[in-house]
């Protein structure tokens, strides 16, 4: 589409690029000047910035309820070859306006919430001079977001996508000399970066798919050529979708490369709330979405995304059951959920997608902060009752043996965190789908969907829903009831307002977020209609809300009797291990996933790397090649050049000449006799020369 | 008696000869010197020769030039033998030789 076609910036839509420009200000200004300037003064830049993004958005969301078709903002120009023309613009509509309110919205709270938390984690892990730094990073990737939610092409898209990919290393590995062995969190952050470029590669061959098939990279031609104009196959349409399917995996975290996130959890907890559960990760989910065109019309590329978005929350779930750090649990929860959505998108429901991404969202946001006020509660129990100083247990690495994350730690929070605890409560039984709090509904829209459409999906979703609940129920008896089982826990206090105040903000946004979609009133639905083709407003499945609350139920009482009947005691082994048996083990290991990627893909390929290196590099190449071949060559023809040629040749005949002057100066100088007897000869001859040939001539 | 000019010039060759062998062979300068008069009176001779075969004055008239030259020449080198002797206290031209290359 040439850009005359481009809405000529009217009114307010031509705000919207001020939604990038203020994080990225927001970050320049603390590059410069943060750290002459103090925290508050970097937390505070830091959250104003998103939170004038997120005015802005609220002015975009005021523009399309005049305008519902949306605009395209025009901010540059970027490349223009022959035909192709991606540039720097903007698409504004329902869709991306609803991912951007959503971003930014939590962003802000998380921002608040990290000022408090991050003043105590760099004293706690001994760097203060790193507060900066992170704010910085942290706007960067909202920055990085709103270019990917907002772009109007796929060029664009994927810089946003390896935008977030990048922060999202940056912050994971922010502790980066910290961790196990000195080196755990820097790995951590590795290894997503990596796992989620194996997602990249799918996305860019998408691409060129997408630029080979139809000729241009943006969205509204792609869609238009893909559903009126005769240029792609299905089989391309498959290929593209499938590929896209790659990418999607890597960055929302499904199978085969969820690998990646538990590890991330190695981060600052703002950053796994932020980044890895409300917002990067669901960057996948709205590719999907956003491409509604062509994952509707390769119906089996549709078909696959929905497996493994089922088969994700599944195993997942029962992943998450079997783990003992409080924010594993969350995480794995996190893939679970994503694999909802995921699924959703892959059955066609694409508002039920977007309306569980939203209020996932809130209450896994919030789920994880006040997860990272536990700790941090834990963390100022643990210098309370006296460990820091004599007798504080730190290895080399600065790593406290005593592990703030792990639930068994814990216990008996209530009384001691009481609004850590009921937001806490809040968000688990958000998760769990409890109604009338938000996740009810948005869960159950899916599985309605699921019901309707693809059965086996909905018998997936549906058992993983009931392992959600076990294990919400589980963490919440583990770390909150019974008796506190370590001295960290007895001396747990509560978190300053800086820090419970975005979790309540958080929990009354998990509470009525189910509004977003009422059954009956599905104002989402109708929102994102402008957007979406073929959206049709889910019917309210009676039998299907009421089975689920009967499961999460049933769910919630079977935690109790196994946790909440007989609380756990300090250093009693988890009374699941001896009901599951063997099947505990194999959730608490996750199946073994990163052992069987280890042994089939890095192993090998870090062999490979280590013969390329060391034979092939250096044997071969440095030491027979260049050393003995080319170095001794080089030299020996130097030599010769030096010794055979220069030396004799040249300095011979240098020498020789001024050898052959010399002698022929010395036989001359043998006339010089000083005998002036001599000399009258000479004279004579001469005359007598002269003389003859006057005569004879 | 009528003496032909050949013979006259015959004789000046001869004496010219004499007079270059002194001058190339003997070691005293004064005997040089007297050679160098031998050589410049055979000129003259070859001068009268033909001034009288040409019946020509102007031949003897350069005879009158030519000993006035050969007077002051002596007068000059005679000077210089006087130095050399001052110095080197012997006449012998082989000793001049410190312009040896």
């Amino acid at each position: 589409m040439n850009l005359s076609e481009v809405a000529q910036s009217g009114g307010l839509f031509s705000y919207a690029p001020l939604i990038i420009a203020f994080p990225i200000l927001g970050l320049l200004i603390n590059m410069i000047f943060g750290r002459r300037l103090g925290e508050r003064f970097v937390g505070i830049t830091a959250s104003s910035a998103v939170v004038l993004s997120f005015i802005v958005a609220i002015l975009q969301f005021i523009a399309l309820l005049g305008e519902p078709e949306g605009a395209q903002v025009m901010m540059a120009d970027w490349i223009t070859i022959g035909s192709l023309s991606v540039p720097w613009a903007l698409k504004v509509d329902s869709l991306s306006v609803t991912m951007i309110l959503m971003v930014t919205g939590v962003s802000a709270l998380i921002h608040i919430y990290a000022i408090g938390y991050m003043h105590d984690d760099v004293r706690f892990q001994g760097d203060p001079g790193r507060f900066a730094r992170f704010f910085i990073f942290f706007n960067l990737f909202v920055a990085a977001m709103m270019v990917l939610v907002s772009a109007n092409n796929y060029l664009m898209m994927f810089v946003g996508w390896e935008g977030v990919g990048l922060c999202s290393y940056l912050l994971i590995g922010f502790w980066y000399e910290k961790g196990e062995g000195g080196i755990a969190n820097a790995i951590a952050g590795k290894k997503a970066f990596v796992v989620n470029r194996i997602g990249d590669f799918g996305f860019l061959i998408a691409m060129f798919l997408i630029f080979w098939t139809f000729g241009t990279l943006q969205f509204e031609e792609v869609f238009h050529l893909a559903e009126h104009g005769e240029v792609a196959s299905l089989g391309m349409l498959t290929a593209i979708t499938l590929f896209m399917l790659l990418g999607v995996t890597g960055k929302s975290a499904q199978i085969p490369l969820f690998v990646w996130l538990p590890d991330a959890m190695a981060g600052p907890t703002p950053v796994s709330a932020l980044i890895h559960a409300a917002t990067m990760v669901t960057a996948g989910i709205y590719l999907i979405v956003r491409n509604n065109v062509l994952f509707g019309l390769a119906h089996t590329s549709s078909d696959v995304v929905a497996i493994i978005g089922a088969v994700t929350a599944f195993v997942a779930a029962t992943i998450a059951v079997g783990q003992f750090d409080i924010k594993r649990v969350l995480a794995y929860s996190t893939i679970s959920q994503l694999g909802f959505m995921v699924a959703a998108a892959g059955i066609g429901a694409y508002v039920a997608a977007i309306f569980h991404l939203v209020t996932h969202a809130f209450f896994k946001a919030l789920l994880f902060l006040s997860a990272g006020s536990v700790i941090v509660g834990l963390e100022h129990g643990l210098h309370d009752s006296g460990h820091h100083g004599e007798g504080d247990h730190h290895d080399e690495d600065g790593h406290h043996d005593f592990d703030p994350n792990d639930m068994r730690n814990m216990g008996g929070l209530r009384t001691k965190m009481k609004t850590t605890f009921l937001v806490y409560l809040v968000g688990a039984l958000a998760l769990t789908g409890i109604p009338p709090l938000a996740g009810f509904f948005s869960k159950d829209e899916i599985l309605a969907d699921a019901n309707q459409e693809f059965m086996a999906i909905y018998i997936l979703l549906a058992i993983a829903a009931i392992f959600t609940a076990f294990y919400m129920g589980r963490q919440v008896l583990m770390v909150f009831f019974g008796d506190p089982r370590s001295d960290a826990a007895k001396r747990a206090r509560e978190n300053p307002p800086v820090m419970t105040l975005p979790l309540i903000g958080l929990a009354i946004l998990a509470v009525v977020g189910g509004g977003l979609n009422l059954p009956g009133i599905h104002s989402l639905t109708d929102w994102l209609e402008h957007t979406l083709a073929h959206v049709h407003a889910t019917e309210f499945n009676l039998f299907v809300a009421v089975l689920s609350t009967v499961l999460a139920l049933i769910a919630i009482w079977i935690a109790w009797t196994v946790y909440g009947r007989r609380f756990l005691q300090e250093g009693q082994p988890d009374p699941l291990r001896k009901i599951l048996g063997p099947l505990f083990t194999v959730f608490e290991n996750k199946y073994w996933v990163d052992e069987f990627y280890d042994l089939i893909i890095v192993r090998p390929y870090v062999s490979l790397a280590a013969f390329f290196a060391d034979v092939i590099d250096w044997r071969f190449w440095h030491d027979w090649f260049h050393d003995t071949i080319i170095a001794r060559s080089f030299r020996g023809t130097a030599r010769w050049l030096a010794e055979g040629f220069d030396l004799p040749v040249i300095d011979g005949a240098a020498n020789g000449l001024a050898n052959v002057v010399k002698s022929f100066s010395t036989r001359l100088r043998a006339l010089q006799t000083g005998y002036v007897r001599n000399y009258a000869l000479s004279l004579f001859v001469g005359l007598i020369l002269v003389l003859s040939y006057i005569l004879f001539r | 008696m009528n003496v032909p000019t050949s013979y006259l010039l015959a004789l000046s060759g001869v004496l010219f000869v004499i007079g270059a062998m002194g001058v190339l062979t003997r070691r005293n300068a004064i005997v040089i010197f007297m050679s160098i008069e031998l050589m410049l009176n055979s000129a003259n001779l070859a001068f009268i020769a033909f001034a009288r075969s040409f019946v020509d004055l102007q031949g003897q008239v350069m005879v009158f030039f030519v000993i006035a030259v050969a007077a002051a020449e002596v007068a000059v080198g005679l000077a210089l033998i006087v130095s050399i002797f001052r110095t080197k206290q012997s006449i012998d031209v082989d000793q001049i030789s410190s312009l040896k290359g």
